[in-house]
């Protein structure tokens, strides 16, 4: 029964190690790539770990003044569309879970299989009449198709395990409705508000079909900045490897970090946006 | 029943008021900013395409309604019957194989060994990364020459292939990176199905002196069924609508492989700016989605029904 249990044990972690791996020695080798010179980059059989760093290739990127345009530009984009998405979201949420309108959450479900190109033809046109296109306002807009479902979706969800005793008491007390969402729902809504905030940034952060579609040459966010980078005739792989690597580091760490609020936020709600 | 509701929130204190009757109108100020949001970028954005798809709509000319014609196109354009067919190839193997390797991924990830937490948060890394950052690096790993993925080939003695560079082969190249980035969000659904399973049926299995396997196919696979369902519509969903992986890598391409619906409706939209009829090619796309979540839940209803069947 010892030896049984020993064996289960390395089998266990044979499996485990089986299925992480794809993984890890993706993202190693993404690091590998970002940190090689061309000469390795082009050598066959493959060079895994070099013997000089090519440390430039990163602040080849960083250095160029386009790329922290860009980065800049994601920043506002993912900041001000998942600010919005919180400010009208979490409120709506609260709401839908309090009159029980659980037929509001269809919007959701039509916004979750539609795809995101048709949102941009209509809102094209529109951002054009509008002489809004060449700046940052119609991708913030655009990308409140992504954050908006998401946070409304978890916190129909989140409020609706939140206990109501409090909430009566306050009504009872003579509190206002809003005062009680303010003073009461609010506060225990916390870890829910994190799981909306945190999803929502990853998936406004990763967004590339709305930004290849509206962004010019000025207002680029990151993924399409690092999608114009690719040009096959020349071989810059170290360069191009290291701009991806940075502009989903800030993702991977928050993952990382968060991976219990994502796997929440994922299994409760199973969103991904666009 | 409407005094009630017209009342004050005061109200809200009478304890005979049965409690799921009593709904307030007073909640709707909560939810009126989101609605004026939905209704531009959801619902604006929907009734606009549709009346787009009836018209004659291209940049620079002028508009002119025409009725179905641009429904009509649709059913001769063989560039569009063509993508249908891939979009069709991708999103079958794009279910099937997430949803295989991702129940054996739960499975693994059920048991209970130091250092899941992390480990899991490193299993999913690859659906949280920004699609075009990966789609970057495995353009680089497909390559002929210099790629890894012949390397690691050549190691196993099998010859070097075109990848993403050759009609037959570009589809499944792009569902392996599909299948890597999202069977992550099965094993996650999986899970939670696995950790809301009773532990009384293995109990009765292991004095039975049931299999492995047996307990598998036996057991667990009807208890999580609803789950499996679950990850296999969601999965579905977002195989049909993938557009970064496939237009960062291929777009589209060699010559037209890989063309999906969406990557022909970008073309349509965005490069030849024909909006009327990209509107109607995303009208029956979305028509397509629903038929094909109609169609899942059909047999889903009807596996249910066989399920009573046999078990009574």
């Amino acid at each position: 029964m010892n030896l049984r249990s020993i064996l289960g044990r390395i089998g266990l972690w044979f499996a485990v190690l089986v299925i992480v791996s794809p993984a890890i020695l993706f993202f190693l080798w993404m690091v590998s790539l970002s940190l090689k010179f061309e000469v390795d980059n082009a050598a066959y059989p493959p060079v895994f770990i070099p013997e000089h760093f090519a440390w430039k290739n990163y602040a080849d990127v960083l250095a160029s003044n386009r790329f922290l345009t860009y980065f800049v530009n994601s920043l506002i984009v993912t900041g001000s569309a998942t600010a919005l998405a919180l400010l009208v979201g979490v409120p709506a949420g609260y709401g839908i879970a309090r009159m029980a309108a659980h037929k509001s959450a269809i919007v959701i479900l039509i916004a979750r299989i539609t795809p995101g190109l048709s949102y941009l033809i209509p809102l094209f046109l529109l951002f054009q009449w509008l002489g809004l296109l060449g700046t940052l306002v119609p991708q913030i807009i655009i990308h409140l198709v992504v954050t908006v479902p998401i946070v409304i979706w978890i916190m129909i969800g989140y409020f609706e395990t939140t206990p109501l005793e409090l909430e009566e008491a306050a009504l009872i007390d003579g509190a206002t409705r809003w005062q009680v969402f303010r003073h009461v729902a609010l506060p225990i809504a916390r870890p829910g508000i994190a799981v909306a905030f945190i999803l929502a940034v990853i998936f406004s952060w990763n967004n590339f079909v709305f930004g290849i579609v509206l962004a010019g040459r000025e207002t680029r966010t990151l993924p399409v900045a690092v999608y114009n980078m690719i040009s096959f005739d020349q071989l810059s792989w170290g360069p191009l490897a290291a701009a991806a690597l940075i502009v989903t580091f800030p993702v991977l760490l928050l993952t990382v970090l968060a991976q219990r609020q994502i796997v929440a936020g994922l299994t409760a709600g199973a969103v991904k946006g666009g | 029943m409407s005094a009630l509701t017209q009342s004050t929130p005061a109200a809200a204190h009478t304890k005979t008021a049965p409690e799921k009757q009593w709904r307030p109108p007073s909640y709707w100020p909560f939810v009126v900013p989101a609605l004026v949001v939905v209704l531009a970028i959801i619902i604006f954005p929907w009734v606009f395409t549709i009346w787009m798809s009836l018209n004659e709509w291209k940049v620079g000319s002028p508009t002119i309604f025409v009725g179905p014609s641009n429904y009509l196109r649709l059913t001769t354009d063989p560039r569009f019957i063509e993508a249908v067919g891939h979009t069709l190839v991708y999103t079958v193997l794009s279910v099937v194989l997430p949803l295989l390797l991702g129940t054996l991924a739960a499975v693994v990830f059920h048991q209970k060994f130091a250092g899941r937490g992390f480990l899991r948060g490193v299993f999913i890394m690859p659906m949280m990364a920004t699609p075009v950052a990966i789609a970057l690096v495995w353009t680089m790993m497909f390559h002929p020459q210099l790629g890894v993925l012949n390397y690691l080939l050549s190691l196993v003695g099998i010859p070097p292939q075109l990848w993403v560079f050759h009609p037959a082969t570009v589809i499944p190249s792009l569902v392996l990176v599909e299948t890597w980035q999202w069977t992550p969000l099965v094993m996650l659904i999986v899970l939670g199905g696995l950790a809301a399973i009773p532990t009384e049926p293995y109990e009765s299995a292991q004095i039975d002196g049931a299999s492995f396997w047996q307990v598998f196919r036996f057991i667990t696979l009807p208890l999580i069924m609803p789950f499996l369902f679950i990850a296999g519509m969601i999965r579905m969903i977002d195989a049909v609508k993938s557009f970064d992986i496939i237009f960062a890598i291929t777009q589209g391409g060699p010559g037209s492989a890989s063309e999906t619906i969406n990557i022909y409706l970008y073309s349509v939209a965005f490069t030849y700016y024909d909006l009327g009829y990209g509107s109607a090619i995303a009208v029956v796309f979305f028509l397509l989605i629903v038929l094909l979540a109609a169609v899942m839940l059909y047999f889903r209803q009807r596996m249910l029904w066989t399920e009573i069947g046999s078990g009574a």
